[in-house]
């Protein structure tokens, strides 16, 4: 790169973005404006600037010595800044060497009247002018990247992402909360559109998962702390006890059957509180990994510490802990995929449909353990009393849609509520009412799925549920549960007798996802959904380089879309690690020791503890290496004395009077 | 600068964190939201970075107002830096009534990248508050040599 | 405690038996009631939706009026037993909170009738006073005959707790099934205690479809309470109470099933569990009134007055 090489000759190119921002802003005025600016050696317009040819206006300027700073008045440096710096860059010099003003996102297409814009876009021009003059021929450092990667949630998208990067040959620590790998997927019976069955195509990979050499799982355990910077993360990561060693229990359940207590009592989470397990238990017949879970708030032993704990004599292994301690494990690693996955929306919030009154409403996770052959009623459809329903009725976007509770549409629940509505007119032969809003139907082979729906008879209501009652008005309503909704096809209201209910309850974010992201150092959108760095071109990424997104935590979504976006969060993580290193922005804090008095302002300022005190030079130190760049340092200082590359206090005053002094 | 007239424009100075503000800015632009011409941005990567000579400067280069944009508390890309921008604002704003500078023609606002609508309403709104204040004469002060 | 009252067009006409028992339970718990001077309506009727500006100029007269009696800066609680009163007055005072064009030109309105409004009403309901001010505990205490056994559908109807309200739950409510708990009452828990009874549309005539369907609003109402095992409804608003007591006869004869339900003010309920005697809490106003005698089987008590029902 060149140094500083004598006066600065600015080169200042805009963008016609097409009809974008020529559409709106006169370029050549503020072409012969910029000609005018102090420095300014030369002056262009282009209709694409960040094409080739366009990139080429500016390399092959530099190239000819005619300009050694660049400005490029066009999109939104969010953009493209990344790109002129690297045209600038091909030129020769310095990447840095290079200014953007944003004259589309900001100018062009949020004006109305176009002699405004124009002004506006020349003010704009002529801040980025004043400030290239006094850029620094900054570089970026390179930083390694460490070869481990981390999967936090193993549904679906967090095994698929495991496996693909443990098959590439990295080392991953695939961490779950629940005491058992599969996510939501482990609990639905059949899948939409194809009624796969669900454990059919999942067990593999969670036993794949467990054999994988590559693999280190952790389950009922969550993630306590993040600390580091991309491509260096320090992880501390909570294995709650289990009171049972994962090495040497074989799940063969012995345990479970000699457990004193000789009923089960405890509501069973895994089928939603429909049947019951007893304190000691494994979720499903196939959890992964195989290790029986003691539940410390139901067990008798600790709770009472009286118990003869017949389980520890049932098992051959000698498996059993009961001193067992939660441990922190510590670990580096280059990059982290957040796959946390979703909640479902509470019914319970929607009194109108019953949830909770009605013992017959039922949401559809119960419902899909009811499906599910291992589920509480071996998969028979039934009532609470053990009866078959004759009708059932499906409410869709329960939730969902809804400025009450999500605006949102959970995108799964149409699909999932015809899924249902097959197979519980398949067990138990009952007539099915779906209620719907819309028919969301639109992945492969989900529109056809719809007309087999129809073909089945299913019956179709179009309208919004307005409530579910069992307030009998004749004969026929007694002792049902009666769906009152507008048909908006007949153009009627319509009551509807049902023996069963089924609420299509929408998908939410993790309740704790707040926390999470925090940890993490990412976004929540308005929904509470983690936010994807660009939501068409960076579905996966972050604004924090090195963790990267994948599954229903970043947004509504089924499992086709589930595993291709962890294919793509793993793709880019291989990418990361592959490469070995990243460039760190130049971008950080600088403390000039002649100007620091010493008065330690800065230091206990850093979020990131990135400034030491040298005591014995009486001045501050920033940590190049830990510093991300923010400039709170910069801001406090009473001296001038810390400054932040690329955002002195210089730049920034001419940034300001350039924006001010020609228009 | 000219007396107060009935066209009068103001010109307003605003610092937009990168993360939020800037990015909510963008999506202003994205959705076509028209707001404005008065308010031109200067990025920052984060609020916590705004030193309050920035807003001085602004005023006293000819700005009629000065607009700070940062994350939601707690939502700070850099954990910290808009509380204390926050705080530098609030002491800045006393010095500045001191001065006789109208308490309006220096905000605060803090616009999450998810709302474009709200760049759009603060701008719309400041824009006509400012202009309702007339522009900022400051006695004339020696400028500084641009360097 | 001291509330100012406004009584409302319905207390002093069909609902004047709820005003005898809610003075009567209310000087029972110690609670004064102050009547605004010179009130005028409340706006309760559609004129919102004709002029929504000058609705709240006559509504908020009353504010104003109200925040006149109290020293400067003191927050006033403006009573309103009526529901329909209670949030039309209640609109008004959120309509001023909003600090929008309308807050400005009722501003402007009441000061040419030498009226402010500086926003310190706070617009209360006898239910949300009972239940936060007085207390659950007090009214149970000023209980000497409780009505054990007795079952009470509490009817909401639209206007007390929907869209929104301060002290209950809209979709839910419970306030009122908590008061008559406390005097030793069953409250019965019914899907439809706040469907929809048909409001005004009843009384006007000529009698025709619309008509016909609020009846059957009422009725569904009235039949569902009684299915559940009811022996009376209560309701805190005039018109739910005329709309569910009033028409009974005329529903057996269209839909050919005798009703026979006990319709009373929340009040009288509560008064006749405070030893109140009957006559304090205008029960010789009802159109018919049967209570079973708590603690023994249900017996009919002797009411005077009104023609009881003919089938």
């Amino acid at each position: 790169m060149q140094a500083h090489d004598g006066a600065p000759k600015i080169g200042v190119y805009i963008c016609h973005c097409g009809l974008n921002i020529a559409g709106k802003i006169d370029v050549e005025q503020v072409v012969a404006f910029a000609a005018t600016l102090p420095n300014v050696a030369v002056a262009r317009d282009y209709r694409f600037m960040c094409s080739d040819p366009g990139q080429d206006l500016i390399r092959q300027d530099i190239d000819d010595g005619l300009v050694n700073r660049v400005v490029v008045a066009s999109c939104s440096p969010l953009m493209h800044e990344a790109t002129f710096r690297r045209a600038t860059a091909a030129g020769g010099i310095s990447p840095f060497f290079f200014q953007m003003a944003s004259i589309r996102e900001h100018v062009s297409w949020v004006t109305a009247d176009q002699q405004d814009a124009t002004e506006k876009a020349k003010a704009l021009v002529a801040a980025a002018v004043r400030r290239v003059a006094l850029h620094e021929p900054l570089e970026r450092r390179q930083s390694p990247v460490l070869p481990d990667a981390m999967v936090v949630g193993a549904g679906i998208a967090g095994i698929h992402a495991a496996l693909t990067m443990a098959n590439a040959g990295k080392h991953v620590y695939l961490i779950e909360r629940e005491s058992t790998i599969g996510g939501h997927m482990a609990r639905f019976d059949k899948t939409f559109p194809t009624l796969d069955c669900a454990a059919c195509i999942l067990t593999p990979k969670m036993s794949e998962v467990r054999a994988n050499p590559n693999i280190t799982l952790w389950t009922y355990a969550d993630v306590v702390s993040v600390e580091g910077y991309t491509g260096n993360f320090t992880v501390r990561v909570r294995r709650r006890p289990r009171y049972v060693d994962e090495d040497l229990c074989t799940g063969c359940l012995a345990c479970i059957d000699a457990c004193i207590n000789k009923k089960a009592k405890v509501p069973d989470e895994w089928n939603e509180g429909l049947s019951k397990r007893k304190p000691i238990y494994i979720p499903f017949p196939q959890a992964t990994p195989p290790v029986v879970v003691v539940d410390p708030e139901t067990c008798i032993w600790f709770k009472t510490g009286k118990c003869p704990r017949p389980c520890i004599d049932a098992c051959e292994r000698d498996a059993f802990d009961f001193e067992q301690q939660e441990r922190i494990e510590e670990v580096k690693v280059g990059a982290i995929v957040l796959a946390t996955g979703f909640k479902e929306f509470d019914a319970t919030r929607i009194p109108a449909y019953g949830y909770g009154r009605y013992p017959n409403v039922y949401t559809s996770v119960e419902v899909e353990r009811l499906v599910n052959a291992t589920g509480p009623t071996q998969g028979e459809i039934v009532l609470r009393d053990g009866t078959r329903p004759q009708t059932v009725g499906i409410i869709h976007c329960v939730g969902s849609r809804d400025e009450r509770y999500n605006a949102y549409c959970s995108r799964v629940c149409c699909m999932y509520s015809l899924k249902l509505a097959h197979l519980i007119r398949e067990r138990s032969g009952a007539e099915v009412y779906d209620f719907y809003i819309d028919m969301r139907t639109a992945g492969k082979g989900y529109e056809e799925f719809y007309d087999k729906l129809m073909q089945e008879g299913t019956h179709f209501v179009r309208g919004r549920v307005a409530g579910v009652t069992d307030e009998a008005t004749t004969p026929e309503e007694e002792g049902k549960l009666i769906v009152r909704a507008e048909d908006t096809l007949l153009g009627a209201a319509r009551r509807i007798p049902v023996d069963m209910v089924v609420l299509a309850v929408g998908l939410e974010p993790q309740p704790d996802a707040q926390d999470v992201r925090r940890l993490f150092n990412i976004g929540c959108g308005a929904e509470g959904f983690f936010t994807e760095r660009h939501p068409k071109l960076a579905p996966v990424s972050t604004f924090t380089d090195g963790i990267f997104l994948a599954g229903a935590c970043q947004g509504p979504k089924d499992i086709p879309d589930s595993v291709a976006q962890a294919g793509a969060a793993a793709a880019e993580v291989l990418a990361m690690v592959d490469r070995g290193m990243v460039e760190l922005e130049p971008s950080t804090a600088f403390i000039d020791p002649a100007a620091c008095s010493g008065c330690r302002t800065c230091v206990g300022l850093c979020p990131f503890a990135a400034i030491t005190f040298d005591h014995d030079r009486n001045v501050a130190e920033v940590n190049e290496v830990v510093c991300k760049g923010c400039g709170i340092c910069v801001g406090a200082c009473p001296t001038g004395a810390a400054q932040q590359h690329l955002f002195t206090d210089e730049e920034i005053f001419n940034e300001i009077e350039g924006v001010l002094a020609y228009v | 600068m000219s007396e107060p007239d009935e066209t009068f424009e103001p010109r307003i100075v605003a610092f937009f964190c990168n993360w939020c503000t800037y990015t909510a800015a963008d999506l202003a632009g994205i959705s076509r939201m028209t707001y404005a011409p008065n308010v031109r941005v200067v990025r920052l990567m984060c609020s916590g970075r705004l030193d309050p000579q920035f807003v001085l400067a602004a005023l006293r280069d000819g700005a009629d107002g000065v607009l700070i944009g940062g994350c939601h508390p707690g939502d700070c890309h850099y954990q910290l830096g808009n509380y204390n921008a926050q705080r530098r604002v609030l002491l800045l704003k006393r010095m500045l009534r001191a001065m006789g500078i109208e308490d309006e023609r220096v905000r605060l606002e803090w616009i999450s990248a998810a709302e474009g609508e709200k760049v759009q309403r603060v701008c719309n709104e400041m824009t006509e508050q400012v202009r309702a204040l007339g522009p900022l004469h400051l006695a004339a002060v020696p400028r500084r040599e641009a360097s | 405690m001291t509330y100012a009252y406004f009584p409302g067009c319905s207390m002093r006409g069909t609902g004047r038996a709820y005003e005898e028992s809610l003075l009567a339970v209310f000087e029972k718990v110690g609670a004064s009631l102050e009547e605004l001077e010179d009130w005028n309506c409340c706006g309760a009727s559609a004129w919102t939706s004709v002029d929504r500006t000058q609705a709240v100029a006559l509504s908020a007269r009353n504010l104003a009026i109200a925040e006149r009696g109290a020293a400067a800066g003191t927050p006033v609680d403006l009573m309103a037993p009526c529901a329909g009163c209670y949030r039309a007055l209640l609109k008004t005072q959120h309509a001023f909170e909003e600090r929008g064009a309308v807050a400005e030109k009722v501003d402007a309105a009441l000061a040419t009738v030498g009226l402010r409004y500086d926003r310190t009403v706070r617009v209360r309901h006898p239910i949300d006073v009972l239940i936060d001010d007085v207390g659950l505990e007090r009214v149970a205490e000023a209980v000497t005959r409780p009505l054990e056994g007795v079952k009470v559908a509490c009817y909401y109807g639209c206007l007390l707790v929907r869209p929104n309200a301060p002290f209950d739950d809209p979709h839910d409510p419970t306030s009122m099934d908590r008061l008559i708990e406390a005097v030793g009452a069953e409250p019965v828990d019914w899907p439809l205690k706040t469907r929809c009874c048909g409001a005004s549309c009843y009384s006007s005539s000529p009698f025709g479809p619309v008509q016909e369907a609020t009846l059957e609003l009422s009725y569904e109402i009235l039949r569902d309470a009684k299915r559940r095992g009811a022996d009376a409804i209560a309701t805190a608003c005039p018109l739910c109470q005329f709309n569910l007591e009033g028409f009974q006869p005329r529903m057996a004869r269209a839909f050919g099933e005798r009703i026979d339900l006990t319709v009373g003010f929340i009040t009288q309920f509560l008064g006749l569990a405070m030893g109140i005697d009957e006559r304090r809490l205008g029960v010789r106003r009802m159109m018919r009134w049967h209570l079973p005698e708590p603690g023994s089987k249900p017996q009919p008590v002797a009411a005077g007055g009104g023609a009881h029902a003919s089938a």
